[in-house]
């Protein structure tokens, strides 16, 4: 296996691994938050479930930048990577998606959890609650269109 | 614990938050006129129902209690909340073991350190199995209790070592809010016995003797200043920060007492928006007592027919 194929591989194990350690941990600390609120008040459920789950679409993002790389370099399709450089350039069209991918999911597993506080105490704000871990996602978002843009474009 | 595993814990508070007495409760019980009035208010707003006002009471503290329980906090978080219940049975505990006088209400109920554990411990003089906090101060309460049978030199012993005890959990302590409230409550606690001793003319020794060493004061000059004047120690106190608590006894104790009560539901209110850490636990867990101190000084003055007024001096701002 060349060294091309290696850094592309590293790049696509970057941006599933990294993204889905950032998703996993905000995930996890809205969902003890969702916990708590659940355990007081029942009715919460639905609405601190969909709050849980904000955190959690970085780690499918860095999946599906991660397919879309190994369906281009031999693994899952298109051609073996056999130039270094060519390797390089997938390795970095994987880091956006990777990085942003891991810090905006704990970015937004800590605002989910003030959102969830915020419907603990009052649950008719739910909409504007829903907003401000939603605005962390955009910058997920922007991270994933150059990580497609790249990875699609490359050779 | 991290700060990160405080995070079920302050939801499922942030959710009860929601049920704490605000001011404008305080002030619709103050104008009720009879004791089951408020009782009923009380009730609607979820509290316990039981036979007496002093039932309902007693229920809530525990309802508190069992909460923080459940919640599995930091066991040592638990015990320093603990720490002035602790320091009571101890007290209690040693009274009754000298004088051969049974009060069993007057004990809280504290798991492994109650009445018959504090009573057989201390008859046993088996200090090691006491809680931590209390092995230093016990061997020397007993003996001097039993020497003088002086029990407010016996209170003046163990109140100093509880403070020494908070002082100290309060500066190891990393969170600010626990670190400060901590530090507040001694300095408080200070004052208010500086105070006392000053109205009774206890001389410079004894106040000395009596004191903490607190963080926020000076108490050597506390002391003295007490031992002065009165008004030597209004100036002080204006001298230290304190200038609120000098302006409050002037009007009167029980304005004294509530400005130190307000001082720290003030020094709480910082913990409103905070997500993940002991903060808002120990906010909340103080809010809930000094609602339920509210209520006991509502109830208490309302069954002995006292002035509207009067109760207003008395109660104190509420944390919601």
């Amino acid at each position: 296996m060349s060294m091309g194929m290696v850094y592309a591989l590293l790049g696509a194990v970057l941006a599933a691994t990294l993204a889905g350690v950032g998703s996993a941990y905000g995930v996890k600390i809205a969902g003890q938050a969702a916990a708590g609120v659940v355990s007081e008040d029942p009715d919460q459920f639905a609405k601190v479930l969909l709050l849980q789950l904000l955190p959690g679409t970085q780690g499918i993002y860095g999946l599906l930048v991660a397919f879309i790389t190994l369906s281009q370099i031999g693994v899952l399709g298109g051609n073996a990577v056999t130039d270094t450089h060519v390797g390089l350039m997938y390795l970095a069209a994987c880091l956006p998606i990777a990085i942003v991918g891991l810090l905006s999911a704990i970015y937004q597993g800590k605002t989910s959890v003030s959102s969830i506080a915020l419907v603990a105490k009052k649950p008719d704000q739910f909409g504007k609650a829903m907003l401000f871990p939603a605005m962390v996602e955009t910058y997920a978002i922007l991270a994933l269109l150059i990580s497609i843009l790249s990875v699609t474009n490359i050779g | 614990m991290h700060d990160s595993d405080y995070i079920y814990a302050v939801a499922r508070l942030r959710v009860k938050e929601k049920t704490l007495l605000s001011d404008g409760d305080v002030r619709q019980m103050t104008q009720m006129k009879t004791v089951p009035e408020i009782c009923d208010f009380l009730e609607s707003r979820g509290w316990a129902k039981k036979d007496s006002p002093a039932a309902m009471l007693e229920a809530e503290e525990n309802k508190l209690l069992d909460l923080m329980q459940e919640l599995r906090l930091d066991p040592q978080f638990l015990q320093i909340l603990a720490y002035p219940r602790l320091f009571h049975n101890l007290k209690t505990g040693i009274r009754e073991v000298v004088t051969e006088e049974t009060h069993e209400e007057a004990f809280y109920e504290i798991e492994g350190f109650g009445r018959s554990e504090a009573v057989r411990l201390l008859t046993d003089k088996d200090y090691d199995h006491l809680p931590d906090p209390l092995k230093g101060v016990a061997p020397q309460a007993y003996e001097l209790m039993l020497k003088t049978r002086d029990g407010q030199a016996l209170d003046t012993l163990v109140d100093r070592a509880c403070l020494c005890a908070m002082e100290k959990a309060g500066k190891a302590s990393k969170n600010k809010l626990f670190r400060q409230y901590e530090l507040l409550s001694v300095a408080l606690s200070d004052i208010k016995l500086a105070v006392r001793a000053q109205k009774m003319g206890k001389p410079l020794s004894f106040l000395q003797q009596a004191l903490a060493p607190s963080s926020l004061l000076d108490t050597d000059l506390l002391a003295r200043a007490a031992a002065k004047s009165r008004e030597d120690l209004f100036a002080y106190l204006d001298k230290v920060g304190f200038g609120d608590a000098a302006e409050s006894l002037k009007q009167s104790g029980a304005a004294f007492e509530r400005w130190c009560d307000n001082k720290q539901i003030e020094l709480l209110k910082q913990e409103k928006y905070d997500i993940a850490s002991v903060g808002p636990v120990l906010a909340y867990y103080l809010a809930r007592e000094n609602e339920i101190k509210t209520a006991r000084i509502l109830l208490t003055a309302k069954a002995n027919g006292f002035d509207d007024s009067v109760i207003e001096e008395r109660v104190r701002a509420m944390y919601v």
